[in-house]
Order: structure tokens, then C-alpha cells, then sequence
């Protein structure tokens, strides 16, 4: 029996509020809500102190921080009507209050104006037991990118209290299908890694699949079915700009970047043949084809250092992992063994954890990791139809689609590498899939 | 055991606190694309985003091409994970090959599809691979290459969306769609 990691049941709660509000949003855009259905057991007490904010544009910096920290599952909260005091800077704050409290750890802060129109963000990371600071920072910027100076705060304090690089200032794009009569829409959506500040920058009534960010975050690739032809595009996210890049007979598809930007791997079946991977250099368009096999060859993802290419094969008669180099003629290697369907295979930008989709025995499509040091393998997540994993940057949290029961819409969902912590980002109307998990924003 | 539970209402730009959500504008549809371009490249699209609406997605070609008896037929059922043709599939795709091969000038699209269950790539390969069983049936009696082009669309366009075996058994399909309307009647099946 192979172990799966689940030992905190999801919790589904739906808790309606401020739908109102939304009737200024445009009607055929789904918002995203996000829905912490998982914790860690032994989450660290934090403290977010709401910060002083003159100017404000009514972004609460330390709620966003709060809600960036407890959906990690690393972290509790303390209560805003628990707090002791509202202090804004080191001077003011009691430690003995807070500690009292139950908080390891708080976070004061200040949102000021400086030079130039911007604004500054001032916040300091305090141990309540010692009274020390652990971090200090100034994040100065426009006073429309303050949620995103709030992200970068939470990507601080995850970082100096657990060691990894935190991921809450980062992007994902996914695909949106919404009603449109009785009629269907496609639309390539790019949000904050939260679900917030979504923008559109595609709409269809075709499908459109496979998006995949460029190691730069300028770009997005993607699969789309205008008028009936696959064909992939490479689109600047920043001005909408596109430019088709593949549009052969038969299957254009699952665009995956090098890590250095400058070749994206597709799969190609021309019109009579196996679909196989091909490398497409971007500065010369100039074709070269690595796979050979009589079978379907498709799903590349790169290794780190672009040496290597993982991707789906079914020459064994049923679908699994297989590495092959990438340059012409190197030899293939079979990564996976455990189960009988292995597919969809993203690797972890560590380089260290294949996610992929696996069916059980009992014809569950789930979400799972290898080590590809040990071959450990581990189902991750509980689901009947969950597929199209995508790892976060810093390679703690993988974001994937959800398909929750009979009569229920796609969601997006993420899990933690270790299982333990998950998230679910629900559509207001329509399904969302395909969830692509940017860089980190240099 | 710890648990928690903490709802968020995500909702951008409904209550001022993120940039609104936007629809890109939308270029002419007679728009060029450049082809193998790459950035840097010729491109097209407009400011603030591309726009692909077309005509609508749906199976409205089906309509085209000759009605009578089985060539009215245009869809191919499959079994779980497989490209062989079942049932009165094999007469159906027997009927169109006769037609196509009567008539020369008759051109069809043979779209293959999943159910959603598994990864979304791997399916495009399965929808091929089963756009390519009915491509090489209808070749083998009797049409020519020229008369047939292929596309996949794997579990993204399924006939039934409900996420049960009856919707999946209807959305494992080949849909053969004729792509200029022919108005001479169809010989009679010999």
C-alpha cells in the first residue's frame, strides 16, 4: 500500500460574504476565492499588527500579510480583538503583553508617504520571547502596487522564520471557462498567486490550454484551437502582444520554456503520425526533434539546467514518466513505476520533485511527487479528478486543477510538497483549470 | 489534531483594494497572424491583450455534407483508453469513406476527443490517436489523404460536461464534419 499523505481531513466551508460588492465587476470575468482547507499540526502564533497607514488606498497591509502567512499552514494568527495594543514600531510594543498573548512572534509597521509621490512600506519582525528583531524592511513603491508590497513582507517573514523563500509576491495564469449563453468562453487569466488583481489577457469561444510561464516572467505560452487548428503562441503578458509560433498539421501542443528562455519544447504530430517532442529555437524558428517512438511522446518539462527533458510516453503500452537529454539522439530513461497511469509531470524548479498525475487502483486521478534521488513516491492530494500540476518557484506548493464531485465546476487547489497544507481557489461562476505557477518577480 | 478553517471572498477590484479586472480590447478578427514568429518576432495583438473570438465553437459544420441514412451519422464512439472503432462505428465510417470517395471535392474535419479524466496534453495524443483510427479507415476505403484533415481536442470539448460514465461515454468521440456543404445527392449505398 503506498502512503498518502493526508493525516488533516479538507474542511469545505463557504462562508458568503461581500457578494454585493461585486456587481461592479465585469460580468463575464470569475472572481477567485480562496479557501484554507488544511493545516500543518503545530503552526507558529504570529501577531500582525495592523500597520499605521497615511496614505491609504484601503489595502490593509497586515490583514494581507495574515492571510498570505496562516494559508501557508505554517503559521496561526492572533486575533485582532485579542491584541493587547496597537503599536506601529518597536518602541511602543510590551513584549510581556504579547507574549502573554501566546505570540512567538509580531509584526509592526508603518505605510508612509516619501519623495516622489511613492509610498513606503516600513515593517519589523519581532521575537515577543527575546524582544529581538529579526527583520527589518522598507519596501518603497507606487501606491497602487501596496498589495504587492504586502506580499513582499510575507515573503520576508516566511523566509526568516522557516528557512524558505516565500512565494506570495508571485503570479499564476490559468484558464477560465465562464457561460456565455449557451455558448462557452475561454480566457487566459493572469492573478496574483492569491487570486487577487486578475487580468485577462486572452478570450475565446475556442479552447485554449497549456499555458506555461518564460523563466523571465515577460512571457506566456499557451495552446489555442482558433477556428479549429491547434496552434501554440507565445504572448507578452505586459502589452498583450503575440506571436504564433506553431500552427502545423495535427497536434500542436504542451509548450514548456528552457530555463534560459530561449527554446520552447512542443509536442508535433504532423498530420499522420505519433505526436513526438521537438525543441523550437525562438531567435531562428529552427525545429529539432528528440523523441522517436511510435507512441504518443508529450508534457515536456525541463531540468534546472536545461539539460534534461521529462515527459510523458505511453511505448510501454500504458502512460509514464521518461527522461531523454536534450540534444538529438540521447538516450531515454523510464522515471516512473508505481502505478499503472503516470502523466502531466512538472518538475519542481529545485530540480529535486517530479509532481505529476497518477490513477489509483480505484480510478482516482490524483496529484503526486517523486524524489528523484530516492524514487520515493507520494500521493499528495485526495481527490477523484485532480490533474495539471504546477510548482510554486520557491518548490514548497504545488498549485493544481480540481474537478470536486458529480455536478461541481473545476477549481484550482493547492497542496503543500509534504502534503499537509492545502488551499482552494474557487470561481464565482464557471470552471478555472491549467494553472500555470509563475517565476519569482525580480 | 489542529485544524482550521478561514474563508477569504477574493474579490479584485469589487471593493477597491486591487486593480480592476479587465477585459482586453478586441482587434478586428480579420487580423493577421504571423507565423513562427517568437518574441522579438513579427507579432500582432492589440494593447492590453489578444482576442480570439471566432464564430462559435460548437458543432454547427455538422449540419454540412450529405444527410441520408448513416452519412447523417457523424460521430465515432470509443471504449476507456482506446482508438479501436466500436459498434456502428465501423458502418458509419464506412458510409463516409463511400461518400468521400464518390465525391472528390468533399473535404472533412475529423475531431478527436476524450472524456476529462487524466492529464490534458496526454489526452490531445488520445484524441489523435483516435482521429487518425478513423482517418486511416476511411483511406483504407476509399478516400484520399487530401480530403481529410485532423485536429484534437482531447477532454477540452466534451458533447456532455456532467463528470459521470454516461457524459464520459458520450465525449470519447470522433466527430467527422464536413467543411464545404455538398449539394449532390449521395449515390445510393451499393
Amino acid at each position: 500500500m503506498r502512503p498518502t499523505l493526508r493525516p488533516v481531513a479538507f474542511l469545505r466551508t463557504f462562508l458568503a460574504v461581500l457578494t454585493a460588492a461585486c456587481l461592479t465587476a465585469p460580468a463575464a470575468m470569475a472572481q477567485l476565492k480562496l479557501e484554507i482547507t488544511s493545516g500543518v499540526t503545530n503552526p507558529v502564533p504570529i501577531a500582525i499588527v495592523p500597520f499605521a497607514e497615511s496614505p491609504t488606498d484601503g489595502t490593509d497591509v497586515a490583514d494581507v500579510v495574515q492571510h498570505d502567512l496562516v494559508g501557508s499552514g505554517r503559521f496561526t494568527a492572533l486575533p485582532r480583538n485579542k491584541m493587547p495594543a496597537t503599536p506601529t514600531s518597536p518602541a511602543q510594543v510590551k513584549f510581556a503583553d504579547w507574549k502573554a498573548a501566546g505570540s512567538d512572534y509580531m509584526v509592526v509597521g508603518q505605510v508612509v508617504p516619501v519623495a516622489g509621490g511613492q509610498i513606503a512600506v516600513d515593517f519589523n519582525l519581532l521575537n515577543t520571547l527575546t524582544g529581538q528583531s529579526i527583520a527589518r524592511q522598507r519596501f518603497t513603491g507606487s501606491a497602487a502596487a501596496l498589495r504587492n508590497a504586502a506580499h513582499r513582507v510575507s515573503d520576508v517573514i516566511y523566509q526568516a522564520i522557516t528557512g524558505i523563500r516565500g512565494a506570495f509576491a508571485t503570479r499564476i495564469a490559468y484558464v477560465a471557462v465562464v457561460p456565455d449563453g449557451a455558448e462557452q468562453r475561454f480566457q487566459l487569466v493572469i492573478a496574483d498567486a492569491d487570486g487577487y488583481n486578475q487580468h485577462l489577457i486572452l478570450e475565446s469561444r475556442f479552447p485554449i490550454m497549456s499555458p506555461a510561464w518564460s523563466p523571465d516572467g515577460q512571457w506566456i505560452a499557451y495552446v489555442s484551437f482558433e477556428n479549429h487548428l491547434s496552434a501554440v503562441y507565445v504572448q507578452r503578458v505586459q502589452s498583450g502582444q503575440r506571436s504564433r509560433v506553431s500552427m502545423r498539421a495535427g497536434i500542436n501542443g504542451a509548450p514548456a520554456w528552457s530555463p534560459d528562455g530561449r527554446r520552447l519544447a512542443l509536442t508535433l504530430s504532423g498530420d499522420t503520425g505519433h505526436p513526438q517532442i521537438y525543441l523550437l529555437d525562438l531567435s531562428d524558428q529552427r525545429l529539432t526533434r528528440l523523441t522517436d517512438s511510435p507512441s504518443i511522446n508529450t508534457e515536456a518539462t525541463w531540468s534546472p539546467d536545461g539539460r534534461f527533458i521529462y515527459f510523458t510516453s505511453d511505448r510501454a503500452g500504458e502512460p509514464q514518466i521518461y527522461r531523454i537529454g536534450a540534444t538529438p539522439g540521447s538516450p531515454t530513461q523510464r522515471i516512473t513505476f508505481t502505478d499503472e497511469y503516470n502523466a502531466g509531470p512538472h518538475l519542481s524548479p529545485d530540480g529535486k520533485l517530479l509532481a505529476m498525475v497518477t490513477r489509483d487502483d480505484g480510478g482516482n486521478y490524483r496529484i503526486a511527487v517523486q524524489n528523484l534521488a530516492t524514487g520515493d513516491f507520494r500521493v499528495l492530494t485526495n481527490g477523484r479528478l485532480d490533474t495539471s500540476p504546477s510548482f510554486a518557484p520557491n518548490s514548497a506548493t504545488i498549485m493544481y486543477a480540481e474537478r470536486p464531485g458529480q455536478a461541481q465546476a473545476g477549481i484550482l487547489a493547492t497542496i503543500s510538497v509534504d502534503g499537509l497544507t492545502g488551499l482552494s481557489l474557487k470561481p464565482t461562476q464557471g470552471e478555472v483549470r491549467d494553472p500555470a505557477w509563475g517565476p519569482f518577480i525580480q | 489534531m489542529y485544524r482550521r478553517t478561514l474563508v477569504l471572498m477574493l474579490l479584485a477590484g469589487c471593493l477597491g483594494l486591487a486593480a480592476c479586472a479587465h477585459k482586453p480590447p478586441k482587434p478586428s478578427p480579420e487580423q493577421q497572424q504571423s507565423t513562427a514568429g517568437g518574441p522579438g518576432a513579427e507579432s500582432q495583438g492589440a494593447e492590453g491583450g489578444a482576442n480570439a473570438n471566432g464564430g462559435p465553437f460548437g458543432n454547427q459544420n455538422s449540419v454540412a455534407g450529405p444527410q441520408q441514412g448513416l452519412l447523417a451519422k457523424r460521430t465515432v464512439y470509443f471504449d476507456f483508453d482506446s482508438a479501436v472503432i466500436k459498434g456502428d462505428g465501423t458502418d458509419i465510417v464506412a458510409a463516409h469513406a463511400k461518400y468521400l470517395s464518390d465525391h472528390a471535392d468533399a473535404r472533412v474535419r475529423l475531431e478527436g476527443n476524450t472524456d476529462e479524466r487524466g492529464s490534458p496534453e496526454y489526452n490531445i495524443g488520445l484524441g489523435m490517436r483516435r482521429a487518425q483510427a478513423v482517418r486511416q479507415a476511411l483511406l483504407l476505403q476509399g478516400a484520399s489523404a487530401s480530403q481529410i484533415t485532423v485536429v484534437s481536442y482531447g477532454a477540452e470539448h466534451p458533447v456532455d460536461p456532467a463528470h459521470n460514465e454516461d457524459a464520459w461515454s458520450k465525449n470519447r468521440r470522433v466527430d467527422i464534419v464536413y467543411l464545404t456543404p455538398n449539394m449532390q445527392p449521395p449515390q445510393a449505398p451499393q
